[in-house]
């Protein structure tokens, strides 16, 4: 679709909006609505549409595929890793109160960060699996699948 | 009360469709059209997931899908009977159950009696942070938001192990496909 001005223009207008507000949407979660599942998928999404305009190929040279899989499981190892911190500094599993002096402060940077873990991994899992169905589609043309044909016979 | 009419009109009409396309354009103005509902019952972290994952995600994954399967679907002839009784009694179940839930929005339903008014009144004190419900995903029940960052995880892994196998190429005529299973 890169021959289509209109929405080559529109995209390059939206996705930095979308990644922009993927982001608030992360980092400002405890004040308003959001928090890291949301903003994850709008961060994939952003991606999606980049994929779509651009084509597959561009969109793993900005984010290969071995770096995908790897945030997705590092994500989840995020969120354990504050589990455990707290119980290194003598809490219990996922007790923010260990991790700074002052209570609130504690709570807060818990949040923070164990969402952003939460975001890291719905991101990366929206987009492995949106990429699967890509490639997918791709490699059934390369075998020779005929879509259409089907849907005649059918 | 529009929103409530307009998705009587959108689910009835994702039902009649034939075309898949079209279904799926239906189902993402349904998801949105829901995300509007939570947004006029105040309810803004579970609406801006609605129209993300809902009206945004599964769409785009359902037109992924759609590009590897036929765009139309079958017509069946006839109706299956058994499922339409047991589709209608549900139904009216449900709807014989609405009359019994409490009133709604009045401050003496159970749902406000429990823990909610803990959360209400400790989660600023606890954590100077307004958003309640981030309080209780991420720092009350952090233990549940684990495992469901997990669970997210373990479906990419799934659908990774599932498409990720090159697809063989099927014999097209039926003498072939009774052969290749016979070589199987």
């Amino acid at each position: 679709m890169k021959d289509n001005s209109i929405l080559v223009i529109v995209a390059r207008f939206l996705i930095p909006l979308v990644m922009l507000f993927g982001l608030y949407v992360q980092f400002h979660g405890e004040y308003s609505p959001g928090g890291g599942f949301q903003a994850g998928v709008l961060f994939a999404a952003a991606w999606i549409l980049f994929v779509l305009i651009y084509g597959l190929e561009t969109g793993l040279r900005v984010i290969p595929l071995r770096v995908i899989y790897s945030l997705g499981c590092l994500g989840v190892l995020l969120y354990c890793a504050v589990g455990l911190m707290g119980v290194i500094l003598g809490g219990r599993f996922l007790d923010y109160q260990p991790l700074l002096a002052s209570p609130q402060a504690a709570q807060q940077a818990g949040i923070i960060l164990v969402e952003f873990g939460v975001g890291v991994t719905v991101a990366s899992v929206v987009m492995m699996i949106f990429l699967q169905f890509a490639r997918r589609r791709a490699q059934s043309q390369a075998a020779g699948l005929e879509l259409d044909q089907e849907q005649d016979r059918s | 009360m529009v929103l409530l009419v307009l998705l009587l009109v959108v689910g009835t009409a994702v039902v009649l469709t034939r075309d898949l396309l079209k279904a799926t354009m239906l189902f993402a103005i349904y998801s949105l059209t829901i995300a509007g509902l939570f947004v006029i019952l105040d309810a803004g972290d579970v609406a801006l997931t609605e129209a993300a994952v809902g009206a945004g995600i599964s769409t785009i994954l359902i037109l992924a899908t759609l590009a590897l399967v036929p765009a139309r679907e079958h017509r069946q002839r006839g109706h299956n009977r058994p499922a339409l009784l047991i589709v209608f009694i549900t139904g009216a179940a449900l709807v014989y159950a609405v009359s019994d839930l409490p009133e709604f929005g009045s401050a003496d339903n159970p749902v406000h009696q429990h823990v909610g008014p803990y959360f209400i009144e400790q989660t600023y004190p606890d954590m100077g942070i307004p958003n309640m419900v981030a309080a209780v995903l991420a720092s009350y029940r952090s233990i549940d938001t684990m495992g469901e960052a997990i669970v997210i995880l373990t479906a990419g892994i799934a659908v990774f192990a599932l498409l990720s196998v090159p697809p063989r190429r099927r014999q097209r005529a039926p003498d072939a496909k009774t052969r290749g299973r016979d070589e199987g």
